[in-house]
């Protein structure tokens, strides 16, 4: 089932230097259920098609449905959660009142409310942490407490722009792991964004690479790696080929050049 | 050692005011001194020129035990309700300064709404709360105090108003840029979470303003005060710290001048240290405090 489709889409921001295209001719379907990272050097528009599927931007061609519907009415619908670079955590609130901010903000009931934050603080590791504030949390945790912000209101899309970037590599990959595991329990579909090679190919069922000037999907790869993936499958000579096929996309794409 | 510290550089500091303080008494109190003595036929050494400079009546610059005596006269040694006593033209001032300070404050924070808010406002106010403030207080005082008295008001509110005249442009630019603290990213965060406007002001813009609030508030009270004080010197007034400031110029009377500046300095600093307290305990509560 698609849950994610883009046709033709493309995105122009009008600029004092002139037009950019963010987007173009850009095809795509996502199903339910897939996790797919998006790749490429900066300015290659993978933010700005997140974005876009979020409603945060809205394209000047082609057609985006999510779940069937226009971007807008699936915000309306609750369809996605979405989780920044930053945590973007409020610190004036503890914990549990971070995660119970959209609950609030979308009128659930009070004990309807308490009843989900303490359901995502453990789906993410975080029990017994509510009562903390922010800055009593490292990085990755507060990273952590924000994922479970993005599911608080049973989203099934969790829409992820580059959320492990700011992180160092050994709390990265447990992070992943992590992610993996949520997603294996959750079913939730994944839109990550990502300009990590070995991270987006230890994460996905398909990644797509894409590259700048205008920005554009130069590959698609569906993963053939299993679901069940331990952190040891980055040494396997499949995992190595993707990651080659992947790097190859990226240079076809003249993502890299200086 | 920690006491140590942090008290000796402070009572060095004082001590060295002190120290210029009675030097400058004696250097311009003395030339009063050779004038009466010149004037009375009688030749006087420099002891006698020294004992002189420190307690003359009505000197060029008072020594620091004549205020100090002054200032513990009239604000210990008289009841309070005499005329008299710097404790009650303290709370003369003081109570103009916090009416006018909550007026300057609500009206400052309720422009900046506006100005986050609305386009329209953020062109057509902020440049006329900065015109305002560039007008010499002491020139608006007395229409203030002209134009309200001819409508039948007078008293505290007048005053209150010029109080409140320079208090609430700092209001009005610390919650400004207070309110428009919140980054793009939180605001586009709200956004996928559909909130209204406001519900982004309650939930995100007021709590994050808070510390930018609360740094314009001190220097705000500060600024009350000042234009109570003002506001009370036009108004031939009777009552009030500005009006122990203007008797003690037209008599002269330099030692009264001093301690009611000293009652005027405690009192700003007290203010300010209330406020900082208040912020403490706010933003302890809100975990924002460290």
């Amino acid at each position: 089932m698609t849950v994610i489709e883009a046709r033709n889409v493309g995105l122009t921001f009008a600029t004092n230097d002139g037009p950019v295209h963010a987007l173009k001719d850009v095809n795509l379907s996502i199903g339910k259920g897939e996790f797919v990272s998006f790749i490429g050097p900066s300015g290659c528009g993978k933010t700005t098609f997140l974005r876009a599927i979020a409603a945060l931007e809205h394209p000047t061609e082609g057609s985006l449905t999510v779940n069937g519907m226009s971007p807008d009415a699936a915000r309306q619908a609750r369809a996605y959660g979405y989780v920044f670079q930053a945590a973007g955590l409020y610190p004036w609130r503890t914990i549990a009142g971070n995660v119970r901010l959209p609950l609030e903000i979308m009128g659930f009931s009070k004990a309807e409310q308490a009843e989900r934050v303490e359901r995502v603080l453990a789906l993410v590791d975080l029990e017994g942490f509510g009562k903390k504030f922010p800055w009593q949390l490292s990085g990755g945790m507060q990273q952590r407490a924000s994922i479970a912000r993005a599911l608080a209101f049973d989203a099934d899309i969790l829409l992820m722009d580059e959320p492990f970037g700011a992180l160092d590599e050994i709390v990265r990959d447990r992070l992943n792991e992590e992610l993996l595991a949520l997603w294996a329990r959750t079913g939730k579909t994944i839109g990550f964004v990502t300009h990590s090679i070995p991270e987006a190919v230890y994460l996905s069922t398909k990644i797509v690479v894409m590259s700048p000037r205008p920005g554009r999907i130069t590959d698609v790869i569906d993963s053939p790696l299993p679901r069940e993936r331990p952190l040891e499958i980055r040494d396997t000579p499949e995992f190595i080929a993707i990651a080659h096929r992947v790097r190859e996309g990226l240079r076809a794409g003249h993502g890299y050049e200086v | 050692m920690r006491f140590r510290r942090a008290v000796l550089p402070v009572l060095s500091v004082i001590a060295a005011i002190l120290a210029l303080w009675y030097a400058g008494a004696v250097v311009m109190n003395a030339q009063w001194t050779r004038d009466q003595a010149a004037r009375a036929g009688v030749e006087i050494g420099f002891t006698e020129i020294l004992r002189d400079t420190m307690s003359q009546e009505r000197p060029v610059l008072p020594a620091p035990h004549q205020v100090a005596a002054e200032f513990g006269k009239t604000v210990f040694g008289t009841k309070v309700t005499s005329k008299r006593s710097l404790v009650w033209h303290g709370w003369v001032t003081l109570s103009a300064t916090a009416v006018g300070f909550a007026l300057g404050s609500l009206a400052g924070i309720l422009l900046a709404i506006g100005i986050v808010h609305s386009r329209a406002m953020d062109l057509s106010v902020m440049p006329w709360a900065i015109a305002s403030q560039t007008i010499p207080i002491l020139a608006i005082a007395p229409m203030v105090i002209v134009v309200l008295s001819s409508m039948g008001i007078t008293g505290l509110l007048p005053k209150a108003i010029i109080s409140a005249w320079l208090s609430f442009f700092p209001v009005v630019v610390g919650m400004v840029k207070g309110l428009r603290a919140p980054d793009a990213m939180q605001l586009d965060q709200l956004k996928t979470w559909g909130a209204s406007r406001a519900q982004t002001f309650w939930k995100l813009r007021l709590p994050a303003s808070m510390p930018y609030l609360f740094a314009s508030l001190k220097v705000s009270v500060a600024a009350s005060l000042v234009g109570a004080i003002v506001g009370e010197l036009p108004a031939g007034a009777t009552a009030g710290l500005g009006a122990r400031l203007l008797s003690g110029s037209y008599y002269g009377q330099t030692v009264m001048i001093w301690a009611a500046l000293f009652a005027a300095a405690v009192l700003a600093a007290s203010l300010v240290g209330l406020i900082a307290a208040v912020e403490r305990v706010v933003l302890r509560r809100m975990g924002m405090a460290r």
